[in-house]
């Protein structure tokens, strides 16, 4: 356990977050005088998967890129675990480096090649280890990123919106692979995104993100292959759409 | 099928569906137009491949050069014909004085460049990695850059006298800068999602540096160099023909004398060609360095 701005290190927390991958009291920030976060409290416990939903600008990424350690400016307590890896986006991977490389970008030199085989494997990669980045179509380039992030075993993934660029029917596969991966790796999951129905389909447990604060927690708790057919499914859907402030057509 | 997809497929009685109800489209349409045809290129009135009809061109302005010289409308002092400067070359390599005149050339090229392409990738990458470099050296490399380099001939010729050393000296200072200038805004130009990148896959300053900043610097760098090359050559003319004593530019300046405008083009020649050389030199270093480039471009 660390602090994600390793500038706070409450001894009595540890103890108390054995079971939790994150642990946030009161996180805040502020963009130029706008407070875009004001006192998030949030925790997640080690396995499991939560989406957070919000508006574009809503602050949701924010608080993503400070669990991922990438933001020294937030305030409040935010704890998480050494072993965290982000999927952006957009795919991120270093245009100079064939897939494989990128995979194992940071990894130790020991066995990285191999790991990051498996991990490309586990992703149906394989026979794309010695491409360019430039040369993959959009899913591909996720999957790499998605693989990239899956062979650091992460204790905390961090998805920021991953599949927001892709086709519908990527996306659905895309939806399925994460879900087979996740079910095997069983690190915790957050997925910022501002699909509704990609929430209800992969969490455990969707939040809403408003006006800088975290709305009630809705566990989602539909049979095993969750249908949007299901009328739990409807209803779950309405009242989310319905707190992000959209009226259902 | 909606209206409008259906209308935009219509105008045709080739679709072949006979069954489906025609919409209430514009009439019978236009003809029908071939869509791969659109593309294919035009063939071409002289069936020769493309290089040797690209070649053609010049080839025709030696043999017009030629036949002006031949029959006398352009004198041998005003411009010596192809064949002139062709048998000047195969002269002065018989006698070795080509030979030893481009070798001093090359070499002072060579020392220069290397001197100042490595003097302008150093301060570029400590200006770009380090805020001090930064603040100490890129405004003092900024106000350097404004020097116009063959201005500082006097000055150098004061310092180092007339040996190869100012020589050296001048290609070095004139090359460092364009290598500095698009190193360092290639460094500073690294897109920033890729350090974060790097950055959550657990790179450190140094990792970074090496695997992200500095490889996404490198087509800056061999703009810079392509630069470098040619602004090279250029100081190179000058100062051989000032204050030399043997290389291209002294052979040229030597040749003036004796209005040997043979010798002249012949220099101009070799200008050019140790120019396409230095270019072609550029390309396969591109070729090797930004090979990941190919998936962008297509080429793979």
């Amino acid at each position: 356990m660390t602090t994600a701005s390793d500038t706070d290190k409450d001894t009595a927390a540890h103890t108390a977050t054995a079971e939790l991958a994150v642990s946030a009291r009161k996180v805040t920030r502020t963009f130029a005088g706008r407070e875009v976060l004001s006192g998030i409290d949030l925790d997640i416990f080690r396995g499991e998967f939560v989406a957070l939903l919000g508006r574009s600008g809503s602050g949701k990424s924010t608080l993503l890129r400070a669990m991922a350690g990438l933001d020294p400016e937030t305030g409040g307590r935010l704890l998480v675990p050494r072993r965290r890896a982000v999927v952006f986006q957009d795919h991120r991977l270093q245009p100079w480096k064939r897939v494989l490389e990128n995979v194992i970008l940071g990894l130790p030199r020991q066995g990285a090649r191999d790991r990051g085989r498996a991990a490309l494997a586990e992703v149906g990669l394989t026979d794309h280890e010695r491409a360019w980045p430039g040369t993959l179509s959009g899913g591909e380039a996720q999957r790499a990123a998605l693989a990239r992030a899956l062979v650091r075993e992460p204790e905390l993934l961090l998805l920021d919106e991953p599949f927001g660029a892709l086709d519908a029917l990527t996306r659905l596969r895309m939806h399925a692979l994460l879900r087979e991966l996740c079910a095997v790796h069983r690190p915790a999951v957050l997925l910022v995104t501002h699909d509704v129905d990609e929430a209800i389909l992969l969490a455990d447990r969707v939040l809403v993100l408003t006006d800088g604060r975290i709305g009630p927690p809705r566990t989602v708790d539909l049979p095993e292959g969750r249908r949007r057919t299901d009328p739990d499914f409807a209803r779950l859907r309405g009242d989310l759409l319905a707190e992000l402030g959209v009226a259902e057509g | 099928m909606p209206d409008a997809l259906a209308q935009a497929v219509a105008p045709s009685s080739l679709t072949g569906d006979g069954g489906a109800a025609r919409p209430p489209g514009p009439g019978p349409g236009s003809a029908l137009v071939d869509a791969v045809a659109l593309n294919k290129p035009r063939r071409t009135l002289i069936p020769l491949p493309r290089p040797v009809r690209r070649l053609a061109g010049p080839l025709l302005l030696v043999l017009v050069w030629q036949l002006l010289g031949t029959f006398g409308v352009v004198g041998e002092r005003v411009l010596a014909p192809p064949s002139a400067v062709f048998s000047a070359g195969w002269e002065l390599t018989r006698t070795g004085e080509l030979t030893d005149h481009l070798l001093a050339s090359l070499t002072r090229v060579a020392s220069g460049l290397a001197l100042g392409v490595s003097a302008g990738l150093v301060i570029a990458v400590v200006a770009g990695l380090f805020r001090l470099g930064d603040e100490l050296l890129d405004s003092t490399m900024q106000v350097l850059r404004a020097l116009p380099v063959l201005g500082l001939l006097p000055l150098v010729i004061i310092w180092f006298g007339v040996g190869e050393t100012p020589k050296i000296a001048l290609v070095a200072f004139g090359t460092a800068f364009p290598v500095y200038v698009n190193t360092y805004s290639a460094i500073r130009g690294v897109d920033h999602r890729l350090v974060e990148s790097g950055r959550t896959a657990g790179l450190g300053r140094l990792g970074l540096v090496r695997h992200v900043i500095l490889p996404g610097a490198v087509p800056g760098f061999l703009v810079g160099l392509r630069f470098a090359l040619t602004g090279a050559w250029l100081i190179m003319i000058i100062a051989e023909q000032l204050n030399a004593t043997n290389g291209i530019g002294y052979l040229m300046n030597q040749a003036q004398s004796w209005y040997r405008t043979d010798i002249i083009v012949l220099g101009l020649l070799i200008y050019g060609l140790l120019g396409l050389g230095a270019d072609a030199l550029v390309r396969l270093l591109e070729r090797r360095l930004l090979s990941w480039r190919h998936g962008f471009e297509g080429g793979a």
